[in-house]
């Protein structure tokens, strides 16, 4: 395959991926507006109550790193598993279609809605809330947020290879809420029972969220390198599994293209 | 027959294939001739898709070989030759027919033009519509373009007319004459043997994942010719089976259901044996009856 045709197709895939999402209101409306209500509730009705803009700046990072965990949650695990129970996956491994393309495709989808609620959110802050960053903050903000797709792509693409397509839907909902609430996406960790605590230094998405609070200096003051290296041993953990779960069920996205 | 002097494009060879414990296939031979529309014909199990899925490498090879144009049939150069129509219960339903296309094209070097592919699969008006708003045969249609995307010189239909109205189904039928007409070649598995009879230039039947039979249409259809008789009688079945034409005799309910070549000489016979015989009816075998016969045949 020449290289003009392979990065034709990625980029197609990666077209339509996003375009049947968006054209998906069941996930489209959800991802897209629930961070966001979240936002506007907690950040701005509830936060600037109060003297400082501490909450409404807090939870931006933090209700971010929510923004992004849904879209790649669901488009991997549910989108995947749902794929391959329709047949879809089956069809596309019968044509030329690199296996690269696809799963291309589905971050890109991710890291699109990703972008887009961290938009919202931002634009939120800034305006409604008056969060007040330094410029550099804003872009560090955003990059720690987005670059959150990677881990969080891993653990749907986990969960799409060992799930079926029905089952995937509430194995993903199972994960995402009580991910969301234990890693102190909602609340500050420090809120809880120590046990609470404990389980939350297991979660991909409280060493997220830390990362992303440590550009705006109101993290748990941990060290970089520490969450950093978490965060990749877990992705490569979630890859196992998925090319695990590939493996037992049909050998596709595992094969090579000779 | 010109297909038999034909060089092989794909085959099975001696493939036995399980579903844990299940046995799919056993020892199943198969041969796809360059230029033929060959129709692999069993009842519902009998094997078919396995036998595609493993000719379109989407299943692993367990027992024997399987090699599309004399590779590996999930290799990327076999990929790029071929076109397959499965049965699947549905992609995107937020794409519409012509995004469905574009994408597909794009897989393939040299592909059909997008137009010619609407006209192919008869979808010209229904370019703009998303393929979740399609009805049951409008969808069937979408997946034979979709098969035809890389203008393939080897075309697999997995049961391609499942769901079609008569008309539709017609209308398919001539896309694959045409096909044939200039020069690919099909594999076309279908459960109903007047399709078969229709495209096929050579049959293979499958019945519990073995080849029973192998020929033409018309050879095939010879063989299955039996007419099956259903009556009340005391005469035992056994006494029935070794009459003249007498393929398969047996007891089902209160009836005696006997599958006969010869349904005169049989009929003759049981108002002879037993003049309080009722509920006599002669008919035409169906395809399970005809299956049964060729079993009945080899073994």
């Amino acid at each position: 395959m020449t290289p003009g045709r392979r990065f034709r197709i990625y980029l197609l895939e990666a077209r339509f991926q996003v375009l049947e999402v968006l054209r998906e209101p069941m996930f489209a409306i959800p991802t897209l507006t629930f961070p966001l209500i979240l936002y506007l509730f907690f950040g701005v009705i509830m936060g600037t109550r109060g003297v400082s803009l501490a909450v409404p700046t807090y939870v931006l990072a933090t209700y971010g790193v929510f923004g992004v965990l849904g879209p790649a949650l669901f488009g991997f695990g549910a989108g995947l598993a749902n794929e391959r129970d329709t047949g879809v996956l089956l069809l596309k491994q019968t044509t030329p279609m690199p296996a690269g393309a696809y799963l291309f495709a589905k971050v890109m989808a991710a890291l699109i809605f990703g972008a887009i609620v961290v938009a919202a959110l931002f634009l939120t802050a800034a305006h409604a809330a008056g969060v007040a960053l330094y410029r550099w903050q804003w872009f560090a903000l955003a990059g720690v947020l987005l670059a959150g797709v990677i881990p969080f792509c891993a653990l749907g693409l986990a969960i799409g290879a060992w799930a079926g397509g029905r089952s995937a839907v509430a194995v993903v909902n199972l994960v995402f809420l009580p991910m969301a609430m234990l890693a102190g996406l909602w609340l500050p960790i420090y809120m809880f029972p120590d046990v609470m605590q404990d389980i939350a230094l297991a979660l991909p998405a409280y060493h997220h969220a830390q990362l992303a609070l440590k550009v705006i200096a109101m993290d748990a003051g941990q060290s970089v390198p520490m969450h950093l290296a978490v965060l990749v041993a877990e992705t490569l953990v979630f890859l196992g599994l998925a090319a695990l779960g590939f493996r037992r069920a049909d050998g596709f996205l595992m094969r090579r293209s000779r | 027959m010109q297909a038999a002097r034909s060089p092989t494009l794909a085959s099975l060879s001696r493939v036995t294939h399980r579903y844990g414990p299940v046995l799919a296939l056993e020892g199943l031979d198969l041969e796809v001739r360059r230029g033929e529309v060959l129709g692999v014909l069993g009842p519902n199990g009998a094997g078919k898709t396995t036998a595609i899925s493993l000719l379109l490498g989407s299943l692993q090879v367990q027992e024997g070989v399987a090699s599309v144009f004399g590779s590996a049939p999930g290799a990327a150069e076999v990929r790029v030759r071929r076109g397959a129509m499965l049965q699947i219960s549905g992609i995107s339903a937020n794409l519409t027919v012509r995004e469905h296309i574009e994408l597909f094209r794009a897989y393939y070097p040299a592909p059909f033009s997008a137009s010619r592919l609407l006209a192919l699969a008869g979808l010209e008006d229904l370019a703009r519509r998303r393929y979740g708003k399609l009805s049951g045969g409008q969808k069937q249609r979408v997946m034979f373009a979709l098969a035809l995307a890389g203008d393939p010189e080897l075309l697999f239909l997995d049961e391609p007319t499942t769901g079609l109205d008569v008309d539709a189904r017609h209308r398919l039928w001539n896309e694959i004459r045409a096909l044939r007409e200039s020069g690919r070649t099909t594999v076309l598995t279908t459960h109903n043997l007047d399709e078969a009879d229709a495209l096929a230039d050579r049959v293979v039947v499958i019945h519990n994942g073995r080849r029973i039979a192998e020929g033409t249409p018309a050879e095939i259809k010879s063989r299955t010719a039996g007419r099956l008789a259903r009556c009340v009688t005391r005469i035992a079945p056994d006494a029935v089976a070794s009459l003249p034409g007498v393929v398969e005799a047996r007891t089902r309910g209160q009836h005696l259901e006997a599958l006969t070549t010869q349904p005169e000489v049989l009929v003759r016979e049981l108002l002879v044996r037993d003049e309080a015989l009722a509920d006599l009816t002669v008919v035409a075998a169906g395809l399970e009856e005809a299956f049964l016969a060729l079993t009945r045949d080899t073994t």
